[in-house]
């Protein structure tokens, strides 16, 4: 069984959102308002954090994206009522739009603030409407959603090769912001699987989990960025 | 009031005449303020409409203070229900003969408010449509569904420790024919006041008065283990469960202390309401605001000798940050006022007891709101933009019909049930005073011509 993972290279990230943006079109999140964004409402599944280190002059910035890091031993699924949010057998944290009954109790739990509440019924500029993804379904309001890890790609992976008749190579399933950065900073693939470069890469000196010390065993892993870079 | 039902009411012993009285008897201030009550409910109806209509974002509410107002009257609601079935059921179980008179409205208190709370979280749900998933998809690991099963024990358990002691008015009710027979010939459930019905009765009474103590206790323990089983700094404490059970019972005194006072005055009980009962429950007040110092002592100095950095910053935020107005008015609320008022006994006056209980349910109330909003608004991952919380209208309105719907129900309650027990204090009067100096006798070295006849 596949334990599907992430490895995020912090000296290769250049800050410029082209995983937050393909995380969005490929996901069908909604786009709220301004002043909506402005009161804390604006959903990504895929964010670039940014933080700037140093005193002016001499400042660094730094880029750190954060999409759900997928725990071993999510604190969100143990708390929701009606087991909306489920872990499944690859290790996938995901969310069953249809059950959930908006209590944001999981949102509250999560460590990492990736659970996303939908305020109010999803809205899309006219233009992008009639290009939905039609693999991804679309949120109700009042509801919670999140970074899946693009699992609807992984399905649709799956009967590919069992089309042709193969195994699954790690070509073959990867999420859209891994697909879409620039630098080759996101890396995916089977924590467990010699032949995947993520099983390698978590072994990295440079390798980290965020919170490690809260037990949440998190599948997301970054590299820290080397020194005096 | 009708002539006949005034001859009737008139020809009953003095306890039933005075007692009985609201029942048939309702001034035009009672409908006027009635009146208003319904119209602040109807208009917090109208703002939950509008909210399940639009979204939730008819709320202050954002990401990460996912939670505000509805979760806060949520615990301070369902703190207050801690009032009557607790209260009165320790006062029982211990045998304190004072709680006669004040058993009945404590106990109203707890089952009207109860469902007043229960439904705050619903009000919070995005999906108040899918409720019932609570119960078809129930998941046992989470907080939540405790709750939810804990809250419909303790709902139906203190509303039969409600009907049951009623028993007995209802059928005096009934006899007398002052009001709706049919309903209250229902209600008395062929009751007649036999011995052997009277001794079933209290058999009853002294199991429930058992039975509901822990599940008090329980209810609002999973209240604060819902705070508390989270990772969040601040709320994964293990004082939570005791804590918010304190609190709970802290803010039932204060309510029902307010409640007393009310009745007191609108209804003429200063016979059954004396200064001796606020004076001993000006000292159950004073006793909790002592140990709510020492808890929240307990909870606040373990976080700062701690010092971890994620707790630090809710911390600092409720002392001398963005919270320290709600937080050192909570101190006042809970501590200073009711201390300083209830530690002399001519301040534990009725007047007093109102002042110190009103601090102590706004005291209380502040409390949830500091337990909820800076833990919410300080997420452990600090690089979150630090939020903002502001409720909307929406929400103010809500929180208004809420007490408004309680004060509405409990004022209607009072037309329909006696609000002092009446056969209990006809029992303390004709048995208990008795009872009481044969107990005391009891405790005591038995007389020396006694031990001579030997």
């Amino acid at each position: 069984m596949p334990r599907w993972g992430m490895v995020i290279d912090l000296d290769r990230c250049t800050g410029c959102g082209a995983c937050e943006t393909a995380c969005k079109s490929e996901n069908n999140v909604a786009t709220v308002s301004s002043d909506q964004a402005d009161l804390g409402r604006a959903t990504a599944w895929m964010r670039v954090m940014t933080e700037v280190e140093g005193e002016f002059p001499n400042t660094t910035m730094r880029f750190m994206p954060r999409p759900c890091m997928h725990c071993d031993n999510p604190p969100c699924v143990k708390v929701c009522p009606v087991a909306a949010t489920y872990i499944n057998d690859e290790g996938i944290v995901g969310q069953i739009y249809p059950r959930c009954i908006g209590c944001r109790y999981c949102a509250n739990a999560c460590p990492y603030t990736v659970k996303y509440f939908n305020w109010f019924a999803p809205e899309w500029p006219e233009s992008e409407r009639a290009h939905l993804n039609p693999d991804v379904s679309v949120r109700p309001k009042g509801v919670i959603e999140k970074c899946t890890f693009c699992h609807h790609r992984l399905q649709k992976a799956r009967e590919d090769a069992r089309a042709e008749g193969r195994e699954l190579r790690e070509a073959d399933y990867q999420p859209a912001c891994v697909d879409a950065c620039p630098t080759g900073a996101i890396v995916f693939g089977d924590l467990d699987d010699p032949q995947h470069r993520v099983a390698e890469l978590k072994h990295d000196a440079r390798a980290m989990r965020l919170m490690e010390d809260l037990g949440t065993e998190p599948k997301v892993y970054y590299l820290t960025p080397r020194a005096g870079t | 009031m009708r002539p006949e039902v005034a001859t009737k009411l008139a020809a009953l012993p003095v306890d039933e005449r005075r007692l009985l009285r609201p029942l048939v008897d309702t001034s035009r201030t009672f409908y006027l303020i009635a009146g208003t009550m319904g119209l602040i409910v109807l208009w917090g109806i109208t703002a939950y409409v509008l909210q399940v209509v639009y979204g939730l974002g008819r709320t202050g509410l954002n990401r990460p203070e996912y939670w505000g107002i509805y979760i806060i009257d949520f615990v301070f609601f369902i703190g207050i229900s801690h009032a009557g079935t607790l209260i009165s059921a320790i006062l029982r179980v211990s045998k304190a003969e004072w709680r006669r008179a004040i058993t009945r409205s404590a106990e109203f208190i707890t089952v009207l408010v109860l469902g007043f709370g229960a439904i705050q979280p619903i009000i919070d749900l995005g999906r108040p449509d899918r409720l019932l998933n609570v119960i078809f998809n129930a998941q046992f690991r989470s907080p939540l569904l405790w709750d939810v099963m804990s809250i419909g024990l303790y709902m139906t358990a203190s509303t039969i420790y409600l009907y049951i002691p009623m028993i007995p008015d209802l059928a005096i009710i009934r006899d007398a024919g002052i009001k709706a027979p049919r309903f209250y010939r229902f209600l008395a459930a062929g009751y007649r006041d036999t011995p052997q019905q009277r001794a079933t009765l209290e058999r009853i009474i002294g199991v429930l008065a058992i039975v509901v103590i822990p599940i008090a206790v329980s209810v609002h323990t999973i209240i604060g283990w819902i705070f508390a089983m989270t990772l969040r700094p601040m709320w994964h404490s293990t004082i939570f469960g005791p804590y918010f059970v304190m609190g709970a019972i802290y803010s039932g005194i204060a309510a029902i202390l307010i409640a007393m006072v009310i009745l007191r005055r609108v209804y003429r009980l200063e016979e059954y309401f004396k200064p001796i009962h606020f004076d001993y429950m000006g000292r159950l007040l004073l006793l909790f605001s002592l140990l709510w110092f020492y808890f929240t002592f307990a909870e606040y100095l373990t976080a700062f000798y701690g010092g971890e950095p994620s707790e630090m910053r809710t911390f600092w935020a409720k002392l001398s940050g963005p919270f320290a107005v709600p937080f050192w008015a909570m101190v006042l609320g809970c501590f200073v006022i009711p201390l300083s008022l209830m530690c002399r006994g001519s301040t534990r006056t009725p007047k007093g007891t109102l002042i110190a209980g009103i601090a102590v349910v706004i005291g209380m109330w502040l409390e949830r709101f500091n337990i909820v909003v800076p833990t919410s608004v300080n997420p452990r991952w600090d690089m979150e933009s630090v939020a903002h919380y502001f409720p909307s209208w929406v929400e103010l309105s809500i929180m208004a019909a809420t007490f408004a719907g309680f004060v509405l129900v409990y004022m209607v309650a009072t037309k329909f049930f006696p609000i002092v027990s009446i056969w209990e204090i006809k029992e303390g009067k004709e048995q208990s005073v008795r009872e009481v100096a044969d107990r005391v006798a009891g405790y005591l070295p038995s007389e020396p011509s006694l031990e001579a006849a030997d």
